[in-house]
Formats: C-alpha cells, sequence, structure tokens
C-alpha cells in the first residue's frame, strides 16, 4: 500500500501540474451551480472534491469531462490552455471517468460495454483478451462475454474502471464510486487507485465520506452552493473540521431519549418471497421480521440487493405475497393494494421523490391529494373538495417548514430537500400507525436531513411503528433501534444498534455474513 | 451562431393556449405557400377555405353538423390521451356505434314509438363501448398494445359495415345499391332549425363537452386520469388503479365515439351507407391536441377543425381543387402544433459560440 | 405443384412491403426511436415512386424517389421528435394523416393512370425451371433488395461499430450521451433509413405489386408493419419470418374465394387485421420477453441538458 508524503499542492519542482481550472463558472436556470471554482491536479495525486449534494461537484466534472460546457473560465492541460468539448476529446487528452450512475448498457456485454467507452476499439476478438488483461493487472476480474444486467453492482463499477483503463488515462475522475459498494469492495477500490496514482495518474475522487477521503486522498478541495470554500490537506483535518467546512455551519443532529416503550406489532412479515419487481432487479427470498409500536427498525444493505422488491412488496404496488406474509395493524395486507393498506394504517414514503412520491408537474395541493384523499376526508360523492385539499397541503407546508413558493407550486419546481420535507410530512400528519421509509435523506441537505431525523424520531416516540430503508449506514446507526442487513435478497437477523459492531454489519452488506476476515489478498 | 432549448423552469401557461393559435397562423402561412404553387391566389383560396363556407346561416349549421362528430370522438379520446391510453381506433368505435344504432332503426321499422331514438342512442353507445372493450381487454389481459389493436379493429369494423350494406341488410329496392333501407322517421334526429340539418346531436355535443369539462377538472376520477397519465409510478404508489383507469378511458371514449356514428347515420345521412364518416375518428386525434385535451378547447378546435372540412369541399367545387386539401391542412396543423409546443417547456436560445462548439453541435442541440 | 409456385410467388409480393417497412421500423426503434408514421411515410413513398417512374419512364428513378420522399417525411418527424422533443406518439400520428393527405394531393392526377410493371430480373435458363424457376429466380429487384436488406440490417446492428452504438442509444441515450456519442445524430440516421425503407416499401406497391395510384392503397400495411416489429421481438431475422407469414395470411384470403368457399369477401379481407392482433396478443401476453427485448429508451424524449 503506498501513500505519498509530500502534500503536492506545496510541491515545487514536480514539473507542470496536470489539470488547471481558474475561475469556471455555469449557471443553469435558476441556479448558479458554479461560481468561479479553482482547482489544481498534480501528477500521481489522489484529490479529493469534497462537498454535500447540490454544491456543485457534479456539474464540475462533468464541464472537465466535456458533457457540460462552462459559461466562464479557463482550464490548462498539462499546462497548455486547452478547450474540452465533448467526452470524445476528453478521452483524446487522457481524462476517463467513472460515473456515479453507471453509464453502462443492462442488454450489452462487458466486451460491447467497454468498446463504446473507447474511441478505437478494433474488433470483438481483440477486445476480449485485452479486458482480461486490464483486469488482472489492477485486480478488477471481468468476464467479457458477461451481459452486464447479470453482474453485481461491484462488477458493473469494474467494467467502467476498465472503460477507462484502456486508454491509459492520465487522469481519472471518479463520481462518488464507493456510495454503492461495501466497506470490503471500496478498501479493494482503494488499492485499485493507489496503484493507479503509483503510476503517475492523477486522481480526482468526489465524494461526500469524510472518514475515505482521510484514508485516500493527498489533496481536498471543498465546494459549498457552487464555490470552492476551501483547499486542505485531508489527513491533516479532523472528520469534523472537514464536515464543518462541507457545511459551513453546525448544525442540530436529531436527537433520541432512550427508554423506548415498545408496543404490539404493528408490521408482521413472515416468509416473504417475491420476484423481481423491475427486470434485472433483485427477487428476495423467504424474509421474515417484525415491527412493533414505537421502534425504528432499520434496513441496511446496498442498493440493488431486493430493497425495491421488497419496498414494492410492503407498499402493496405488487400485491403477489402469499397468503398471511404480511400483517399490518393484526389484518392480513398480502392481498391488498395500496389504497387498502393505507386504510389499515401503512404510510409509505418511497425511494424516488419525483415521479414516484410525487408528480412534479403537479401543485403541492394536488400531490397532498395524492395520498390523502382518503384518512383526510378530501372526498364527497366522488368529488374534490379543493378547500380542504388546500388546508391540508398548508398544514404541511407549515409543520414541516417547506420553502418554496407555496402550496400552488409544481412539485417539480421544489429543491430536493423541501419536497422531501413535504411528501413526509404528507404522510406524517396523516398519524400513520405504520411508516415504511425508504432512503429519507438521499441528496437531501443536512439541514433538511436533521429536521427529516427529528420527524421521524418524533413520529415513533409517539407510539407508530417505522421500517427504514437505508444505504446510508450512518443514518441507520444514528435513528435505529435495531438493524437488518438485506443481501442479495436475503435478510438477516435483527441486531440491536446499541450492541452492534459496524464490522459485522459490513460483512454482511457484503453477502460475507459468516467470514471474520475481508479477503484481502485478491486484491493487490 | 446556434440555435439550443433550455429547459424552462415550469411549463409557460400563457404558452399552452398561444400555441394552437400560433400553429393555426403557420399553417395558413404554409398553405397559402402551397396553393400559389399550385398555381392558385392564395387569398382567394383562404377566402374560399376559411369564410365562404360560414358566410351564411346554413353555412353555420353545417358547421355545427361536421363539428358534433369531431367534439364528441375527441372529447372522448383526450380522457384516454390524459391517461396515455392511446384509442386511435375512434373512427371504428364510430362504425359500431352506426351499426347498432342503425340495425336496431332498421329491426324496429316503421311503426316504432318515441322510444326508437332513444334506445338507438343507447345502442350507439353500446356498440361503440363494446368495440372499444376489446382493446382495453387486450391491453389489460395480454398487455397488448391498444395503439395497433384499436387501428386493426377499425379496418375490420368498416369491413363489418361494408360487408351488412352489400348483404344481409341491403335495401331490396335499392337498385343493388350498397345501402340500407332510409331510416324511419322515428328513428331520425329531429332537425333544431328549419332550412338546415342542425340535428339534436348538436346540443348534446355540448353536453358531453361540459361533462368531460366537470370529470376533468372537478371529479376524481379525473384527478387520476391525470396523475395516471403524467406519472404512472405515482398512481400506483397512491393506489389508483391504471388497469381500472384503462377500461374506464377506453369505454367512455369508444361509447362517445359511437353515438358520434349513431348521430351521423340518424342525422344527416338517414340510413347505413359503405362509408358513413370522412375519417372524423382520425382527425378527432388533431381536434383532441388543438383543444389540448381541455373539452372546452376541444368545442373550439372542433368547429375550427370543421371548418376546414367545409373550405375542402368548398374549394373543391370552386377552385377544383382535391377534397385531400383538408387532410393536409389538417396534418399541417398538428404538425406545427407538436413543434410549437416546445415553447411550453423550453426556450428557444440562439447562442454564439466562443469555442469550438463544432463537435458537439450535433449532440448538443 | 405450379399453382403452389403460383400462390407463392403472390406471398412474396404481399411480403415484400411489409418486410421493407418493419425492417425499417426495427431499426428506428433499436435506436429508440418509435415512429407510428409508417403508413403515411409508406403513402408518400408509393405516390412519388408512382410520379417519378411516370414522368421519367425509368423504373430505377421511381425506386430512388420513393426512398427519398420516405426519407424526406421521416426527416419532418426527425426534426419534431428529436430537436423539438415533440410526443412521439402524437407525431407519428401526425406524420401519417399528413402522409395521407399530401399523397392524395400529390396523386391526384395519377389516379387510374397505367404504368409498366416494374420489370422481373428474369436468369436466362434458370427463370425458366420449372416450379423453382418462378419461386426463386425472375423476381424485380425490389424483392431481391428486401431479402437482402435483412442479413445486412442483421451485419449492420449486430457486427458493425455503427449498430453497437445505436443500440446503446436506443437502450440507455443518457448514458451514451454521457460517453461522447451523438444521440440525435445516430437517431436521425435511424429514422431516416426507416423512411427510406417505408418509402420503398411504398415504392414496391405502386410499382410492382399494384403498378398503379390510388388513395391509401397501402390500406393499413404501415401499421402491420409495426405490429411486425413487435411480433419479431426486435429481431430482423423474426422480421423476415413474420412478414411472410402475413403475406400468406393475405394471399390465403384471396384464394380461399378462388377454392369456392362461400364467405362474404369482406370478412375473409379482415383476416389479415384479425391476424396482427391475434399475434399482438400472442407475443404481449409474456410482458417479460418483451420488456427484455425491446431497446429501454424506446420511445423517450433525449433532451442533453436535463
Amino acid at each position: 500500500m503506498m501513500v505519498m508524503d509530500e502534500t503536492p499542492e506545496h510541491g515545487a519542482g514536480k514539473g507542470v501540474p496536470r489539470l488547471e481550472l481558474s475561475g469556471i463558472s455555469k449557471r443553469f436556470p435558476g441556479c448558479l451551480a458554479n461560481d468561479g471554482v479553482d482547482l489544481t491536479l498534480w501528477p500521481g495525486e489522489i484529490h479529493a472534491l469534497l462537498g454535500e449534494n447540490g454544491a456543485g461537484k457534479s456539474t464540475l466534472v462533468k464541464i472537465i469531462y466535456g458533457v457540460l460546457k462552462a459559461d466562464a473560465g479557463g482550464l490548462r492541460w498539462q499546462g497548455q490552455p486547452t478547450t474540452i468539448n465533448s467526452p470524445f476529446q476528453a478521452r483524446q487528452l487522457g481524462i476517463g471517468m467513472v460515473f456515479q450512475h453507471f453509464s453502462l448498457f443492462d442488454s450489452l456485454t462487458v466486451a460491447e460495454n467497454v468498446a463504446l467507452g473507447l474511441d478505437r476499439a478494433g474488433s470483438m476478438a481483440e477486445l476480449r483478451p485485452r479486458v482480461r488483461e486490464v483486469g488482472q493487472r489492477y485486480g478488477l476480474e471481468l468476464e467479457p462475454d458477461r451481459v452486464v444486467h447479470d453482474l453485481s453492482v461491484g462488477e458493473r463499477q469494474r467494467v467502467e474502471i476498465v472503460r477507462c483503463l484502456m486508454q491509459d488515462p492520465r487522469l481519472l475522475i471518479m463520481d462518488e464510486p464507493t456510495s454503492v459498494l461495501t466497506p470490503q469492495e471500496a478498501e479493494r477500490l482503494f488499492e485499485t487507485l493507489r496503484r493507479l496514482a503509483g503510476e503517475g495518474c492523477s486522481i480526482l475522487y468526489i465524494s461526500h465520506k469524510l472518514e475515505e477521503i482521510r484514508a485516500l486522498c493527498d489533496a481536498a478541495t471543498v465546494m459549498r452552493g457552487g464555490r470552492v470554500v476551501a483547499a486542505c490537506d485531508p489527513r491533516r483535518e479532523s472528520a469534523h473540521g472537514l464536515a464543518r467546512l462541507m457545511i459551513g455551519e453546525d448544525f442540530a443532529t436529531a436527537s433520541r431519549d432512550g427508554g423506548v416503550e415498545l408496543g404490539e406489532a404493528r408490521l408482521v412479515v413472515g416468509g416473504l418471497s417475491a420476484p423481481a419487481a423491475v427486470p434485472h432487479g433483485m427477487p428476495i427470498d423467504d424474509i421474515s421480521f417484525q415491527v412493533a409500536a414505537g421502534e425504528i427498525l432499520g434496513i441496511a444493505g446496498v442498493a440493488g440487493n431486493g430493497q425495491n422488491t421488497l419496498l414494492s412488496a410492503l407498499s402493496g404496488e405488487r400485491s403477489t405475497a402469499p397468503a398471511s406474509a404480511i400483517r399490518i395493524n393484526g389484518h392480513d395486507a398480502a392481498g391488498l393494494g395500496p389504497r387498502e393498506r393505507r386504510r389499515l394504517g401503512l404510510a409509505f414514503v418511497p425511494e424516488e421523490r419525483l415521479g414516484h412520491g410525487s408528480v412534479p408537474e403537479m401543485s403541492l395541493a394536488d400531490n397532498a391529494l395524492l395520498t390523502g384523499y382518503e384518512r383526510e376526508g378530501l372526498l364527497k360523492t366522488g368529488q374534490i373538495l379543493f378547500g380542504r385539499t388546500r388546508d391540508f397541503a398548508q398544514r404541511i407546508v407549515q409543520s414541516f417548514q417547506v420553502v418554496g413558493g407555496g402550496v400552488a407550486a409544481d412539485a417539480g419546481s421544489l429543491s430536493g430537500g423541501n419536497l422531501q420535507k413535504f411528501i413526509i410530512g404528507r404522510e406524517l400528519l396523516q398519524n400513520p400507525g405504520l411508516l415504511v421509509v425508504a432512503h429519507p435523506t438521499w441528496g437531501v441537505d443536512a439541514g433538511a436531513a436533521a429536521a427529516i431525523h427529528q420527524a421521524l424520531l418524533d413520529l415513533a416516540r409517539q407510539g407508530a411503528a417505522i421500517l427504514l430503508v437505508s444505504q446510508d449506514l450512518d443514518e441507520l446507526l444514528q435513528i435505529a433501534d435495531r438493524i437488518a442487513v438485506l443481501s442479495n435478497g436475503h435478510l438477516s437477523q435483527c441486531f440491536a444498534t446499541a450492541e452492534v459492531e459496524v464490522e459485522r454489519i459490513g460483512l454482511l452488506m457484503g453477502g460475507l455474513g459468516h467470514a471474520v476476515q475481508p479477503d484481502e489478498s485478491r486484491a493487490v | 451562431m446556434r440555435f439550443r432549448l433550455e429547459a424552462r423552469e415550469r411549463p409557460s401557461r400563457s404558452l399552452v393556449y398561444g400555441t394552437p393559435v400560433l400553429a393555426v397562423a403557420l399553417t395558413m402561412a404554409c398553405g397559402s405557400v402551397l396553393f400559389a404553387a399550385l398555381g392558385h391566389n392564395p387569398l382567394a383560396v383562404l377566402h374560399a377555405f376559411f369564410i365562404q363556407p360560414i358566410d351564411s346561416l346554413y353555412g353555420l349549421a353545417e358547421l355545427t353538423v361536421k363539428a358534433t362528430p369531431l367534439v364528441l370522438c375527441a372529447v372522448g379520446l383526450a380522457l384516454g390521451f390524459r391517461a396515455n391510453i392511446w384509442n386511435i381506433g375512434a373512427e371504428g368505435q364510430l362504425t359500431l356505434g352506426a351499426i347498432a344504432g342503425g340495425g336496431l332503426a332498421l329491426w324496429a321499422g316503421d311503426d316504432a314509438g318515441p322510444w326508437l331514438l332513444w334506445a338507438m342512442m343507447a345502442a350507439g353507445l353500446l356498440g361503440g363501448g363494446l368495440w372499444a372493450a376489446i382493446p382495453a381487454y387486450l391491453k389489460t389481459r395480454f398487455n397488448a398494445n391498444e395503439i395497433l389493436t384499436s387501428l386493426m379493429l377499425t379496418y375490420v369494423a368498416i369491413l363489418l359495415l361494408s360487408y351488412l350494406v352489400h348483404g344481409p341488410w341491403k335495401d331490396p329496392d335499392g337498385y343493388s345499391f350498397p345501402q340500407t333501407r332510409m331510416f324511419a322517421d322515428g328513428g331520425m334526429l329531429p332537425v333544431l332549425l328549419s332550412g338546415t340539418r342542425l340535428h339534436l346531436g348538436a346540443p348534446i355535443a355540448l353536453l358531453a363537452a361540459l361533462a368531460g369539462w366537470f370529470v376533468m377538472s372537478r371529479m376524481f376520477i379525473g384527478f387520476q386520469i391525470k396523475v395516471v397519465g403524467l406519472t404512472p409510478a405515482a398512481a400506483g404508489f397512491a393506489g389508483f388503479s391504471v388497469r381500472r383507469l384503462t377500461w374506464i378511458t377506453l369505454l367512455a371514449g369508444g361509447a362517445m365515439a359511437g353515438l358520434a356514428g349513431l348521430f351521423e347515420v340518424a342525422g344527416p345521412i338517414g340510413q347505413l351507407l359503405p362509408s358513413i364518416s370522412p375519417g372524423y375518428g382520425f382527425t378527432a386525434i388533431i381536434v383532441a391536441f388543438l383543444g389540448r385535451l381541455h373539452p372546452l378547447g376541444i368545442l373550439i378546435a372542433g368547429l375550427f377543425i370543421a371548418l376546414s372540412y367545409l373550405g375542402g369541399e368548398t374549394v373543391q367545387i370552386t377552385l377544383g381543387l382535391p377534397l385531400a386539401v383538408s387532410g393536409v391542412f389538417q396534418g399541417m396543423l398538428l404538425f406545427f402544433l407538436l413543434a410549437a409546443d416546445v415553447l411550453v417547456r423550453y426556450r428557444p436560445r440562439w447562442t454564439t459560440t466562443t469555442t469550438a462548439g463544432a463537435a458537439v453541435a450535433g449532440e448538443a442541440d | 405443384m405450379e399453382t403452389l409456385a403460383a400462390v407463392l410467388v403472390t406471398v412474396i409480393g404481399a411480403a415484400t412491403p411489409l418486410l421493407f417497412a418493419a425492417l425499417g421500423e426495427l431499426v428506428s426503434e433499436k435506436s429508440g426511436v418509435l415512429n407510428l408514421g409508417v403508413e403515411g411515410m409508406m403513402l408518400v413513398g408509393a405516390v412519388c415512386a408512382f410520379a417519378a417512374a411516370l414522368t421519367t419512364g425509368s423504373p430505377a428513378a421511381g425506386i430512388l424517389a420513393g426512398a427519398a420522399a420516405g426519407m424526406l417525411t421521416a426527416l419532418l418527424f426527425g426534426v419534431l421528435t428529436l430537436s423539438l422533443l415533440a410526443n412521439q406518439v402524437a407525431s407519428g400520428l401526425a406524420l401519417t394523416i399528413f402522409g395521407v393527405g399530401i399523397s392524395a394531393l400529390i396523386g391526384r392526377d395519377f389516379v387510374g393512370t397505367p404504368l409498366p410493371r416494374l420489370p422481373l430480373l428474369e436468369i436466362p435458363g434458370l427463370s425458366d425451371l420449372p416450379v423453382v424457376g418462378r419461386l426463386l429466380f425472375g423476381h424485380d429487384v425490389l424483392v431481391y433488395l428486401s431479402i437482402a436488406a435483412v442479413p445486412a440490417v442483421i451485419w449492420l446492428l449486430d457486427r458493425s461499430r455503427t449498430g453497437l452504438i445505436l443500440r446503446a442509444v436506443g437502450e440507455n441515450h443518457e448514458a451514451a450521451h454521457a460517453l461522447g456519442h451523438s444521440v440525435i445524430v445516430v437517431r436521425y440516421l435511424a429514422v431516416m433509413f426507416g423512411g427510406a425503407m417505408a418509402g420503398l416499401g411504398g415504392a414496391y406497391l405502386s410499382l410492382a405489386h399494384t403498378p398503379m395510384w390510388a388513395e391509401n392503397m397501402t390500406a393499413g400495411r404501415g401499421w402491420i408493419a409495426l405490429a411486425l416489429v413487435v411480433f419479431a421481438t426486435w429481431r430482423p431475422g423474426r422480421v423476415l419470418l413474420g412478414a411472410y407469414l402475413f403475406g400468406g395470411v393475405t394471399v390465403a384470403q384471396l384464394h380461399v374465394q378462388g377454392f369456392g368457399v362461400d364467405i362474404p369477401s369482406q370478412i375473409l379481407s379482415m383476416l389479415p387485421y384479425l391476424a396482427t392482433i391475434a399475434v399482438l396478443v400472442a407475443i404481449s401476453a409474456d410482458s417479460v420477453r418483451v420488456r427484455l427485448n425491446a431497446p429501454a429508451s424506446l420511445g423517450r424524449i433525449f433532451h442533453p441538458d436535463s
């Protein structure tokens, strides 16, 4: 394992920087995504680009990669002023990028996917051995003829990385690469990246995970609200110090007062199996758990391990569950649709805010009607009671401090955090006995996240049962009473949060529940 | 300089209603060029097309007669289009409505009481509805694309009508013309304005549009239709049954088209013929879009498109242009409308590219 | 045997326009564009091919004009859906309505005018062989072209880099854009290829199948071609099979009458349409299979900034 000793930004005599950005600005309708951003990257450096969701990191790297065009500012590549007009040109220069949401094609093979990222791919027959060879050199083993939709998330990321490495990049951009990986997979990725940096490749590493950055990176640039707010050596900063730079202020964290009084079981799932909800999705197999009134049960796991299947089985959107596999408030809910389950006291917050939890083109009032129509009495003989609907939406906006245009504003015009507060508020104000909530703070700013966590804790204290499905382990450790791990469609046993070791959860997330040590030998 | 589209923060509400006007203007401009190319004075053609047909009371009544089936079909289709149910077989449903209602009139003979007309209307609704029930069943049960099934059924319906009027229902005293007997008076829609062909169907179409408006803007079922169309996943999450809405919108659309067909044969035509509609069911698709899928907009659009039919007939008679001019006009209008609609959600921008933008010009626009 | 061969020759005639149009639509859909205007493009292709062949006296000019006219109408659709981001379903319907009207307008002076049939490519010796002679040799150039187009499209999609990019664009246009592939350019090309093929299908109708022009002479073949693409689950080889199957149904319907079966002609004429519905139902019922084969971006609008 190689860690560079010098701090490269002071590294006089290291020659020219690989990449220099000065004064990069980019405006989108309604927001200034990048505002005069400066950044310098040295050869062999692993440089963190740190910031919350919406800080402008993704926009910046898309500009570097030629996907977006800056409105203003300059770029030097190896000392030469350059404009990058397309990803094609970026690759010609030696810039490779691994996207946060993979730019892979599910129905194509690994080799075809790699070929699409190369400008001169040659024949498939030549490409296959090269894919294998590059994969072996960097610990990224892949079978070129497998179709991508059969691959695990970690394997898919390997395809992306191999695709970049095939063209000997001088700069590799990684956009939140570990957000979909288990801790063990992430450690393996770090080995690969250190090895690449050791060979002189620069790496721009985008993340909001502080510990990871402190362990991996030589330099860090911190962004907030589209601007660079700090440049530092992350190894010399504490995690708390980095967090303060990233968030800009100390924010209130959700507080919980102990002594949870558990009531009767509100949600009882027994032997639930279901086929995948979407093509290429993950089926779930023989899942059993209970959530009691007054507690929050957290379901951890890397995305794509059956969460969507479990969630759609619980919401009733796909009611294929065998009889009695799902009981809500003591009633058999297996054969019921979403409407009937809501009558039994279930409220549901889906993963996708826009397009699942809300209709972007409709007003907040209409979106309040979307799930509140029955429990809030917003209908009369098939007609909509518009006054009552507006009042209900108004109560949500006020109780949850939803900022942005009032109840007549379109849901799609709200920021992610405000829309999420609205959706959670809409479900909470209906006084559910049971709340199933998926990834409630994904892509939400820290202030809104804290407010959402507090609201969930308050709801549990008032005696509701909450099932919290999240990829964010920190979130689960912070507010869940018990945690179980969903991996490969199977659910582990439940652990009390206060007693569980994070290492154990990490192993379960990687599907290695029985192993004591991660197998590190393969990564070298 | 190059052209690009920039997403608006929110759709422009004023342009939603402005683009149909823009589309009409562009169509007229393009039409003028077309007529000039064909060697006619564009102004004379436009006058003959848009003014001459309605410069008399009789002309205005004819406009209403033509608009009636268009509005009825389009209001029904719009319900489905709002929910992303693409029933394009209204022509077939219209034909089946005419067959069902007309068949009843032929069966009842000359001595039927005043109940006959109402029974015919019910039969028309039922016939169109049943014809639309087939795509509804095939879609909800087998996931078969309703665009293709409803269209194929249109060909089947037209062939069925052709078979009936050539075969079993042919008028024995009709000198072997392919047509049925004329309906008895009790099976004919009363004329509302003597000296014209304005019939009872027109006010019923108006009522249908008002009812459509009430359903879409005041009723929960209309809200559900809108949600399914905009965001199917959110509809599933809210517990709205897509299957149920598919049935409702297809049945409603089919029934209204069937009623339109019945009005044609019990109104202006008075018997069953091999061809009872100049494509009203297809043209209603244009009417629905031009009216912004809004029942009241459809009323206006229906009158305008009806004018394009009358105009086509007028220019055929006075200038010797083919009837197909109406279709060209209607197609162009829909093109321009769809093209102009981009302005509702996007803002056109002409940007001067300071950098070498050629490499991405192709993909960015 | 000779009768059978004669029947099979008419099957080829009925299948060829479907094969052209469906292959073109398949390529268009593989790139993610659902063009419901096939019927309109075929009609415009048919009338332009007829007009060009009649006025120049050259069948080759007719064929080229048919393809070019189909391509131009497809370009119109491309501008609407790709550059102006209009709904593909509505734009396709508009294209058909427009195509019906404009073809009737262009063809108003040609109705009832006869035209010599597209010449058959007789191969001395071979074409005179009993049975197989007429069946395999001695068709017109468009028949051979339509069949040759099948392996060509297979090669294009499965073996060429262009085809790989085209499939990638149809599968996930955001990812293809992020990798630097020109989604819009690829789709324009695919749509125009689809238009040219539909135009050739139309040209076959007005130059060879029934060498004349009549309003609406496609009689729903464009829509049947659309159904064939679903039937074929987006595979060119199966489009060939499907087109000949449908050609067979159409011809069978004519011959049943010839054999003295007493069924009214209108009822028999319903057969191809009913068969289309039946096939569509049979394929669509297996929704998983359709979803796995359908291009994932089919019908979705692409805007690079969003």
